[in-house]
């Protein structure tokens, strides 16, 4: 072992000495980029918006600075002394006290990175199994009659849901099949849930969801059964699980990716009450044209068939025929009139004739009718007046009944 | 109520809208009688009106599937 002189003279300013360690290790390049397995402790949360706080393990200790803007990306982590961590960040020396540091800028909760790496495996596992491609999606239907709905029934991701299918389509029916979508138990409800909507109620699509949290609470959307699940529905599913970044597994292999639950609803009904209602008024606008222009063809059809008709009308041919019937009743008329009064004047000269034909006007000149008394037949001749036989004789005035006393035949 | 209104008392929305379609395609398309134009009419005006009911009056309506049954649900309003 050698001397140390006592006597040299300084070679380095503390200044100097600080800022060479801190070439130093600031120059390590496994240094500058490298991820840190601790627990925090120390935990403090500047005025200034800078975390600083140690991450610890059973056998060391180092000191961590998280500067705001990166502070900014953990808002919603519950950062507290005894938390598991995963740091990411590169060493650094603060010259005023001579403490190396870990300026960390990705702070994530430990296992984290286990579970990356698990779905990054199973990922490529299924894309190279065809889970995801693209020529399995099935079309989302526009207007869904039924919606099936798996997610917790207790949580925001089902209000919000119903609240926007109450809003955009009321006339849906929705079933819910409830199931726990975070722990160990929720994987296989979910998948059962899945398969109950798609082989018993049969909806039109399959609204699959639940509110944003942790990439742990996600976790039960990348389990492989319920990916398998989601790809092997004959219902076409709409995913929507967490917040616009989160990305799960069931998310490639649904038909549709919707960012959040409430977008999910919005996508499976593309079109909403408000379309349908616009379009009945179109459809009523229409009925009524319709018929008026029908209408209104009848309209003037017929009145085109009425200009025809009068064109063609028979009123001056009626008039003419009227008018020929007026003169044929009087001619008749006249006719009959005139063979009236010459048939009374033939009545006259026959009853003229008749009445100088009577033979009441011969026996006024002494002339007498013979006749039978038995028969009345006008004797002629003598042979019908056999002697004693009784006869009348009737005179211009009285008459006078006869007995033949003896009958002479005609001299010949 | 008439048979034939009873009928449409329970046409779903999509089907009483799809036969208020066709009657109007009908009505634009083939000349045909005027009487039997009014008849598609007012079948046309009715279904309208139905329609126009239905979504003036339609309520979500959600339903729970726990084991083989379904009931109402009532968890959230």
């Amino acid at each position: 072992m050698s001397q140390i002189p006592l006597f040299d003279n300084p070679r380095l300013t503390v200044t100097e000495f600080t800022r060479r360690v801190r070439r130093l290790l600031e120059g390590d390049q496994a240094l500058a980029d490298v991820w840190v397995q601790g627990e925090i402790s120390n935990f403090t949360r500047a005025t200034s918006g800078h975390l600083y706080f140690t991450l610890k393990d059973p056998g060391a200790s180092l000191r961590s600075v998280m500067w705001k803007g990166d502070a900014l990306r953990v808002r919603g982590m519950p950062l507290q002394d005894g938390l598991s961590v995963e740091a990411h960040g590169k060493i650094s020396v603060y010259e005023p006290t001579g403490q190396y540091q870990l300026i960390v800028d990705i702070l994530r909760p430990a296992g984290e990175g286990a579970l990356y790496a698990e779905f990054m495996r199973l990922k490529a596992l299924l894309e190279a199994e065809g889970l995801f491609a693209p020529g399995r999606k099935r079309h989302i239907p526009e207007l869904p009659r039924k919606i099936g709905i798996v997610t917790s029934a207790t949580g925001a991701a089902l209000r919000d849901m119903l609240n926007v299918l109450r809003r955009r389509l009321p006339l849906a029916e929705v079933v819910l099949v409830a199931s726990p979508v975070q722990g160990a138990e929720a994987p296989p409800a979910l998948v059962l849930a899945l398969q109950k909507l798609d082989s018993i109620i049969k909806p039109d699509v399959i609204l699959l969801g639940r509110g944003g949290g942790s990439i742990e609470d996600l976790w039960a959307f990348n389990d492989e059964r319920v990916v398998r699940a989601v790809a092997g529905s004959t219902t076409p599913i709409i995913s929507g699980v967490g917040h616009e970044t989160d990305f799960t597994l069931v998310d490639f292999a649904s038909d549709l990716r919707a960012p959040t639950p409430t977008a999910a609803a919005e996508l499976a009904t593309a079109i909403t009450v408000l379309d349908l209602a616009g379009a009945l008024q179109a459809d009523r606008e229409r009925l009524d044209d319709v018929l008026q222009r029908k209408i209104e063809n009848q309209r003037s059809e017929l009145d085109s068939l009425i200009t025809v008709l009068r064109f063609y009308s028979p009123r001056r041919k009626l008039q003419n025929e009227s008018q020929l019937l007026d003169d044929l009743v009087r001619r008749s008329t006249l006719a009959l009139r005139q063979r009236f009064s010459l048939e009374n004047v033939h009545l006259a000269g026959a009853t003229h004739r008749l009445k100088s034909l009577s033979p009441l006007s011969v026996l006024s000149r002494g002339y007498a009718v013979v006749t039978g008394a038995q028969d009345g037949r006008i004797v002629q001749d003598s042979s019908q007046a056999a002697s004693g036989s009784e006869l009348h004789v009737r005179l211009a005035r009285g008459s006078l009944n006869v007995k033949v006393q003896e009958s002479f035949p005609q001299e010949s | 109520m008439s048979p034939s209104s009873k009928k449409q008392e329970e046409l779903s929305y999509e089907a009483a809208f799809a036969e208020l379609e066709s009657i109007v395609a009908a009505l634009e398309g083939e000349s045909r009688a005027l009487d039997e134009s009014i008849k598609l009419y007012e079948r046309g005006q009715a279904l309208a009106a139905q329609c126009a009911a239905m979504l003036e009056k339609a309520e979500l309506k959600v339903q729970q599937l726990s084991g083989d049954t379904l009931t109402n649900f009532e968890g959230q309003a």
